[in-house]
C-alpha cells in the first residue's frame, strides 16, 4: 500500500508507528462539553484507502473526524492519527490532515482566490496549485474574483473542497461532502477522492449518500451511539480472498450500499461479544 | 510567527476595507459618544477641556470593545474559528496578527476622535511626542487585552455581552495611564507624564507576552 510505512519526523516529536495506520483508536472516549460523543471507540484503519463512515444522526461520525484533528479532547483511551498522538501532537496532525465539514471556514468578504491564497499560505503550501484546482472544481474565470458571501451553498462547498485539494493532505476528512453539490460536482468530488487515494492519501468520509456519486470505497465503518458497531471490508474482486479478520455484518436493510459498493464483494461477519466496538487490524 | 501575523493582519484588514465596519459604524459611534458627553456636561467649555482626555479615552475604550467584537465576528461565520485552529497557523502569529489589525483600526479611530475633542471640547495640543507615544502604547495595550479576552469570549455563547465585562476592568489601567499622561501633556495639571508612560509600557509588555504564550491554549480550550 502506498505510504504504508512512510514516516516523517513531526515538529512536536517523533511519529510513533502504529503499523502504518491512518487511524489507531483504542478505547477512545471524547467529550463535547459533558456529553460523551465517542464512548469507547476501537478502530484501526490502514493508510491509502477510502473509508466510509455510516450511521444514524448522532452516531458519532462527525465527532470521530473532529477528534482526529484534536478539535474534541480525548479524555480516555489512546488515539493516534497518522502515527501522531491526538492530544499531544495536534500541530503535526493538522499539517498532514484536513477536514471539509458542513461548513468550510471561508470568509464572506474575501473572494474565492483570496480565500484559497490565505488557506494555502497558512498551511505553507505552494500557491501554484490554485489555478489547476480552481479549474478542476469549475471555479476559474469570473467566479474566482467573486466574494464568498455572494456564492451559492454548492459553490461555497466547491471552494471548501478546492482548499482541501490544493492542500493535498495525507488524511482527508470529509463530512457529508456531497451535501449541496449538483450531479456534475459530485462526479468531480468522486474523481478528486479517487485521485487522492491513488496518490497515497487516506480518505475518511461520512455520508448518507446511497447513489453512484460515492467513490469506490475500501472499507465501511458502521457507527452507533458513539461507538464503532462493526467494520466491513470491501473486496474489489470476488476471487480475492480476504486478508482481514471477519469483524462484522451488513445485515441492516435500511442501510443499502451504493451501486459501486454493491458490485463488489463484502467480507463480513457478526461481531463477537456485543461490546459495541469492533477492531480491524 | 511574524509571517503568520502579517498574513492574519492582512486578512483582517482586507475584510475591514471591504465591510467598512470600523469606518462606518465604530468611528461614528465614538464621535457620537463625544457629542453625548458634551450634551451631558453642558456648554461649560473649560470643564469640557479639562475632561477631554478622560472622555477621549472612555470613547476609545468603548470603540475598542466593538473593534474586538468585530475581529472575532469575522471568525464566527462558516466555522472560520475552527478552521483557523486547523489552518496550520502559529497561534502566537494569530494573536499578533489580530492584535495588529485591531490596533491599526483603533489608531484610525483615535485620529478621528482626536479631531473630535479638538473641535467639540476645544482641547489643545501639548507635548506631541508624549501624546503620540502614549496613544501608540495604549492602543497596543487595548488591542492585546481585547485579542486575549476576545478569544475567550468568542468561544462562548454569550460572547456579545461577556466581552465588555471581561475586557473593560482589565483595560482600566490603560484608561488611567492614557488619561494621566495626556492631562500632563495637555496642560490640565502639571504632573509628570513619564511615570504613566512607564506604567503603560509595563502593561503592554505583560499583555503582549501573555497573549503570545496563552493564545494557543485559549483558542483550543474555549
Amino acid at each position: 500500500m502506498i505510504g504504508l510505512f512512510h514516516f516523517r519526523q513531526g515538529p512536536e516529536g517523533r511519529r510513533v508507528s502504529s503499523s502504518g495506520s491512518a487511524l489507531s483508536f483504542k478505547g477512545v472516549v471524547a467529550l463535547a462539553g459533558q456529553f460523551p460523543v465517542l464512548a469507547g471507540v476501537d478502530l484501526e484503519l490502514p493508510r491509502g484507502e477510502t473509508i466510509l463512515l455510516r450511521g444514524a444522526n448522532g452516531a458519532g461520525k462527525t465527532s470521530l473526524m473532529r477528534v482526529c484533528l484534536g478539535l474534541l479532547p480525548v479524555v480516555s483511551g489512546q488515539a493516534r492519527v497518522l502515527g501522531f498522538d491526538v492530544n499531544h501532537q495536534k500541530v503535526a496532525i493538522r499539517k498532514n490532515a484536513f477536514l471539509l465539514g458542513h461548513q468550510s471556514g471561508l470568509y464572506d468578504d474575501l473572494t474565492v482566490v483570496e480565500n484559497l491564497r490565505f488557506a494555502l499560505k497558512a498551511a505553507r503550501k505552494p500557491l501554484d496549485e490554485i489555478g489547476r484546482t480552481m479549474e478542476l472544481l469549475q471555479l476559474s474565470g469570473r467566479l474566482g474574483d467573486t466574494r464568498i458571501g455572494q456564492l451559492s451553498a454548492g459553490q461555497r462547498k466547491r471552494v471548501g473542497l478546492a482548499v482541501l485539494v490544493a492542500r493535498q493532505p495525507e488524511l482527508w476528512l470529509l463530512d457529508e461532502p456531497h451535501a449541496s453539490l449538483d450531479a456534475l460536482s459530485r462526479q468531480v468530488l468522486g474523481q478528486v477522492i479517487n485521485d487522492a487515494v491513488t496518490r497515497g492519501s487516506t480518505v475518511v468520509m461520512a455520508s448518507h449518500e446511497h447513489d453512484a456519486a460515492l467513490p469506490r470505497v475500501d472499507r465501511i465503518v458502521f457507527m452507533a451511539g458513539g461507538r464503532v458497531d462493526h467494520v466491513e471490508v470491501i473486496k474489489e474482486e470476488a476471487s480475492l480472498p480476504s486478508t482481514q479478520p471477519r469483524v462484522g455484518s451488513h445485515d441492516d436493510p435500511s442501510i443499502p450500499l451504493s451501486p459501486d459498493i454493491g458490485e463488489s464483494n463484502t467480507d463480513t461477519s457478526s461481531e463477537a461479544g456485543g461490546s459495541g466496538s469492533a477492531h480491524v487490524a | 510567527m511574524w509571517r503568520d501575523a502579517i498574513l492574519v493582519a492582512g486578512k483582517d484588514l482586507r475584510i475591514e476595507l471591504r465591510s467598512r465596519v470600523a469606518t462606518n459604524q465604530i468611528a461614528p459611534l465614538g464621535v457620537l459618544i463625544l457629542v453625548l458627553f458634551a450634551f451631558a456636561l453642558g456648554p461649560d467649555r473649560p470643564a469640557l477641556q479639562k475632561a477631554s482626555a478622560g472622555l477621549f479615552w472612555v470613547a476609545i475604550l468603548f470603540s475598542s470593545v466593538l473593534a474586538v467584537q468585530r475581529a472575532y465576528a469575522i471568525e464566527s461565520g462558516d466555522a472560520a474559528r475552527e478552521y483557523l485552529r486547523i489552518s496550520g497557523l502559529d497561534p502566537a502569529g494569530i494573536f499578533v496578527g489580530k492584535a495588529a489589525a485591531i490596533a491599526i483600526q483603533l489608531l484610525g479611530i483615535e485620529a478621528v476622535l482626536g479631531a473630535g475633542i479638538a473641535i467639540l471640547y476645544g482641547a489643545k495640543g501639548g507635548a506631541w511626542l508624549i501624546v503620540v507615544v502614549t496613544s501608540l502604547l495604549a492602543t497596543v495595550g487595548l488591542a492585546s487585552v481585547g485579542t486575549i479576552y476576545g478569544v475567550i469570549a468568542g468561544g462562548l455563547r454569550v460572547k456579545e455581552t461577556l466581552l465588555p465585562l471581561l475586557m473593560l476592568p482589565v483595560a482600566a489601567p490603560v484608561l488611567l495611564c492614557g488619561v494621566e499622561a495626556w492631562n500632563a501633556t495637555l496642560g490640565v495639571h502639571l504632573n509628570n507624564a513619564l511615570p504613566w508612560v512607564r506604567l503603560l509600557i509595563l502593561f503592554v509588555i505583560v499583555y503582549v507576552a501573555l497573549g503570545i504564550v496563552a493564545y494557543g491554549p485559549l483558542l483550543e480550550g474555549t
